[in-house]
């Protein structure tokens, strides 16, 4: 049931990429629990700006869990504390009146601060343009039903496929390694017979791309799977390792 | 113009009061929609095999700016950067991946008939035009549906991974105003894949270095230079610099404008700032009035509310309607005395079996919503506020058992739980109609050239496709057909006596200029150093939208909404306050740019709803009912396409009539019930 929670924010507050950032606490009253974490949020800017102070940027756009925008390190956790869910799906509910609530910006080599909560993950457009995709060319393809593909490869596709680009892979490994998304796309395209084609191109080319762009290696903690706001398995990982060590041994 | 056939005794019913013609002035301008001749099932073909083209060696040496990265712009940069053109793609967004075509849940419609239950491409024609309520141009809605079936072959291609059947083959299922299955889905994430896919493509294209992406860029002018679009000013988000760009042409794919209510199914930073840029500079703006309000959406709840989570509207597949039959068990319900599981069968009112026996929960969104409005004025909503419906799916699992209804909406149903804290398998959702699409937007020919030449309009951004209410899974159709298989020809047909032009400075005095004036707006925000955030105003703003100008709208209502959303206006620009710099980051100036635009879309929205002196789709007028409280067209006066031209910022718009000529087919008054 809906009830007001009174809370401290500890909050990430930096003002550009080299410049030393430094956490800021924030107390907020009344607040409801039906509202979602970046509603909170919002309650605060208003009040930074009513006050004259500058609000705290974060990014957000769709509030609905898909567009993969939001990120957020709340209290230990991408996404924070909620399983199966992203920063903008997770309510006020989940916490208790009294809370010290810590908020950080992903911390990763690869997703450099821009301002305060705000990183960027430009670096996940470079591995995709690096291979993540099918060569095809508008037009000139066969019927939709010209190849039928087994529903469980479709449905596992499917799956790899959800993954929204958002980066807690990345944050939630002590290594900063982007194995999981990496391998959701790999994956994806791997079991459909379209994409089967360049699988092991397209493999080599994303992975390399993800070493150049600084981000680690997969040491199989599990991390990011477990974060993971759309539960991304990593049996994708280690089909993209198979891929991997097929295309190299053809080399 | 074709006979409407609505009875005498309809036409009787509606009031014989007649609003002033807002500020509209005789049609002088003649719109010339450009359509082609010939019988409406050849056009298309007629038209690609005469039209223009532009030869590969040529292609590289034109410029094309590409707004936007959802659906229609993405698809539409890849395909023209495969062509061989140089595509410029900007987004607000960090990446193209993050427009909000993403969100679209259901599907996406196409006329392929692999359910062999009767579709063609005419149906689908025929039905989006009645869905639409005849409002929309037969020639480009008969060329959406041809090209619907390429759509679903060119993703399956790029590897969207579509529903399938045990066999292999791609599934479907069936969706508002139509009586066949034609739509194709991904889970409940059928926009997220389509658009990854068209990301995909682009990425591509970015490899080969035929696109060049500005993610993180805002446009906020259009430049023209002779009479032709030339290029775009754009605030770069993260440094806050004002930037120049040219090309030979500029395509506005930037969506729709829902979020002047505030309260939206739209992304917190999905804006009409562009089209309104557009209109400023003299491009049509068409049939503003026309937004659609999505009946399956998760209820408001506070003042703290930011956005709306739209419940898809594949739900009413298998979801079933329902309020109670009784006022005191409404009451009891309200007031949580009661479970709406404790009541029985011959107690609950399942309204659009009841009053739409032919098409039951699958009517259109604009009759299921205000339906829902019906029954909850009336005094049986539920919820805390009483603005709310049940949709309930125990038959289904009872049908179906639950697996399977968790495998057609699991990731619908937990993000209902993740939102609400209840559980749908348990008990019923909880839903209420929300602003979610707009129909207008700035109008295009046949060709999607906009009436400033170099200036062409795609997806939602448009107006052309859906008339005054878009069905179900038509607007992924829509952005994608235009991005993959319309502009990409029809924008030939203007570059091909471009070639000889070359590629345009940016220190020419026309750039120069937009660029000073862009300064000085954001220079004039940035002084006010008033009292109010953004945000407290535009909610003024959402709440004199959703009160005046959303589901049930009248004369006294409108002019209102046109005297409020002036001392909006008033308090926006004398007591808005945006912390911080200009020249750098700056997300409250962004919010108040858009903001500024938000309320001149209000109120072009109010002027044309004014105007309109009839109910036609989501545009309902209350003084235009039939006895039994259907949409009442008045086909005789206003079978056209309000054409809305920019005067000058003091000035009221001045409208043209694009008059709609319907060959095809007989236009009568929409009927889901038998």
């Amino acid at each position: 049931m809906e009830k007001n929670i009174n809370i401290t924010l500890r909050i990430w507050r930096q003002k550009g990429p080299k410049e030393k950032g430094a956490f800021k606490e924030y107390s907020l009253q009344n607040i409801s629990t039906e509202s979602s974490f970046l509603e909170m949020l919002d309650v605060l800017n208003e009040q930074l700006i009513n006050n004259g102070e500058d609000p705290v940027v974060f990014d957000h756009d769709c509030r609905e869990g898909i567009c993969g925008m939001c990120s957020l390190y709340i209290n230990g956790h991408p996404h924070g504390p909620d399983e199966d869910v992203t920063t903008c799906q997770l309510h006020m509910r989940k916490f208790n009146d009294g809370d010290v609530i810590t908020v950080e910006p992903w911390r990763s080599a690869g997703f450099p601060v821009i301002r305060d909560l705000m990183v960027d993950r430009s670096a996940f457009d470079k591995i995709m343009q690096a291979g993540g995709y099918i060569s095809v060319n508008t037009g000139g393809v066969p019927d939709a039903n010209a190849i039928p593909i087994p529903k469980a490869n479709a449905d596992e596709a499917m799956d790899a496929a959800t993954c929204i680009g958002c980066g807690a892979c990345v944050a939630a490994c002590k290594n900063g390694s982007a194995m999981l998304f990496v391998s959701a796309k790999v994956s994806q395209l791997a079991l459909l017979p379209q994409g089967r084609i360049e699988a092991a191109r397209r493999a080599k080319a994303m992975l390399s791309k993800m070493d150049e762009l600084g981000f680690g290696n997969c040491t199989n903690t599990g991390a990011c799977e477990a974060e993971c706001p759309k539960n991304i398995s990593i049996t994708n990982i280690a089909r993209l390792n198979r891929e991997f060590i097929k295309a190299k041994l053809k080399d | 113009m074709a006979k409407t056939d609505i009875t005498p005794e309809a036409m009787e019913a509606k009031t014989q009061q007649e609003a002033p013609q807002a500020a509209t002035q005789p049609a002088a301008k003649k719109i010339d929609s450009k359509i082609p001749e010939g019988p409406l099932a050849e056009k298309w073909t007629n038209y690609k095999s005469h039209q223009k083209l532009v030869n590969p060696a040529n292609k590289r040496r034109l410029d094309i700016i590409v707004v936007g990265t959802g659906l229609a712009g993405a698809s539409a940069a890849a395909s023209l950067g495969e062509m061989g053109f140089n595509v410029l793609s900007f987004c607000i967004q960090d990446s193209p991946r993050r427009a909000h075509s993403i969100a679209a849940q259901g599907g996406i419609n196409a006329a392929k008939n692999y359910q062999n239950d009767g579709d063609s491409v005419y149906r689908l024609f025929y039905d989006t035009i009645k869905g639409g309520d005849y409002r929309a141009r037969e020639a480009n809605v008969y060329r959406l549906a041809e090209v619907s079936n390429s759509i679903i072959d060119q993703c399956v291609a790029q590897g969207v991974p579509f529903a399938r059947e045990y066999g292999g083959l791609l599934d479907n299922r069936s969706f508002g105003g139509a009586q066949v299955s034609r739509t194709f889905y991904a889970k409940g994430q059928t926009g997220q894949q389509l658009l990854l896919g068209a990301y995909s493509a682009l990425s591509r294209q970015v490899k080969k270095g035929t696109v060049k992406l500005f993610p993180r860029h805002e446009m906020l002018d259009l430049v023209i230079i002779d009479g032709r679009a030339r290029g775009i000013i754009a605030r770069n988000l993260i440094t806050g610099k004002i930037e120049r760009y040219a090309a030979h042409a500029v395509v506005i794919a930037t969506g729709g404008y829902g979020r002047t209510f505030f309260l939206s199914t739209n992304a917190m930073g999905s804006n009409g700032s562009a089209a309104m840029q557009c209109y400023r500079k003299g491009a049509y703006f068409a049939n503003p009035a026309f937004a659609q309000i999505h009946p399956t959406c998760i209820p408001v709840h506070g003042e703290f509310q930011s956005k709306l989570t739209l419940m898809s509207e594949s739900l009413r597949n298998d979801g079933r309607i329902w309020v109670p039959k009784k006022k005191e068990d409404a009451e009891a319900i309200r007031a949580g005395k009661l479970k709406p599981t404790d009541l029985k069968e011959e107690d609950r009112d399942y309204y659009l079996e009841r009053r739409y026996p032919a098409f039951g929960n699958l009517v259109p969104r604009d009759v299921a919503s205000r339906a829902a409005k019906e029954r909850c004025d009336a005094g049986y909503g539920i919820g805390s506020t009483g603005l709310a419906v049940y949709l309930d799916f125990a038959s289904a699992i009872e049908r179906l058992g639950e697996d399977v209804v968790r495998a057609r909406y699991g990731n619908l149903f937990q993000m209902y739980e993740k939102i609400v804290d209840e559980n749908p398998y348990k008990t019923p959702m909880k839903i209420y109609p929300a602003i979610h699409y707009t129909m207008g937007g700035i109008w295009v020919d046949y060709e999607l050239s906009t009436s400033i030449p170099g200036l062409f309009a795609i997806g939602e951004a448009n107006f052309s496709d859906h008339g005054a209410n878009r069905l179900g899974a038509s607007a992924l159709m829509q952005g994608l057909a235009d991005g993959y298989f319309v502009l990409p020809y029809t924008i030939q047909n203007y570059l091909s006596d471009q070639i000889t032009v070359p590629r345009f400075s940016t220190s020419l005095p026309e750039f120069v200029q937009a660029e000073k004036d862009v300064n000085a707006r954001i220079a004039k925000l940035m002084n006010i150093k008033g009292k109010r955030s953004v945000d407290s105003i535009h909610k003024e703003l959402g709440h004199i939208m959703w009160e005046f100008v959303g589901m049930g709208r009248t004369k006294e209502g409108l002019e209102t909404a046109l005297e409020k959303i002036k001392e909006v206006k008033k308090e926006f620009w004398t007591n808005v306050h945006i912390p911080g710099e200009a020249d750098t980051l700056n997300v409250e100036l962004e919010k108040a740019l858009r903001l500024a635009d938000f309320i001149e879309i209000g109120h072009l929205m109010a002027l044309d709803a004014l105007n309109r002196n009839e109910s036609c789709g989501g545009h309902f007028r209350e003084e235009y009912q039939t006895p039994d409280g259907e949409a009442l067209r008045q086909d005789d006066k206003y079978m056209y396409v309000s054409c809305w031209e920019y005067q000058g910022d003091d000035k009221e718009p001045v409208m043209y009539k694009e008059e709609l000529k319907y060959e095809a087919i007989k236009v009568q008054q929409r009927n889901y019930k038998q």
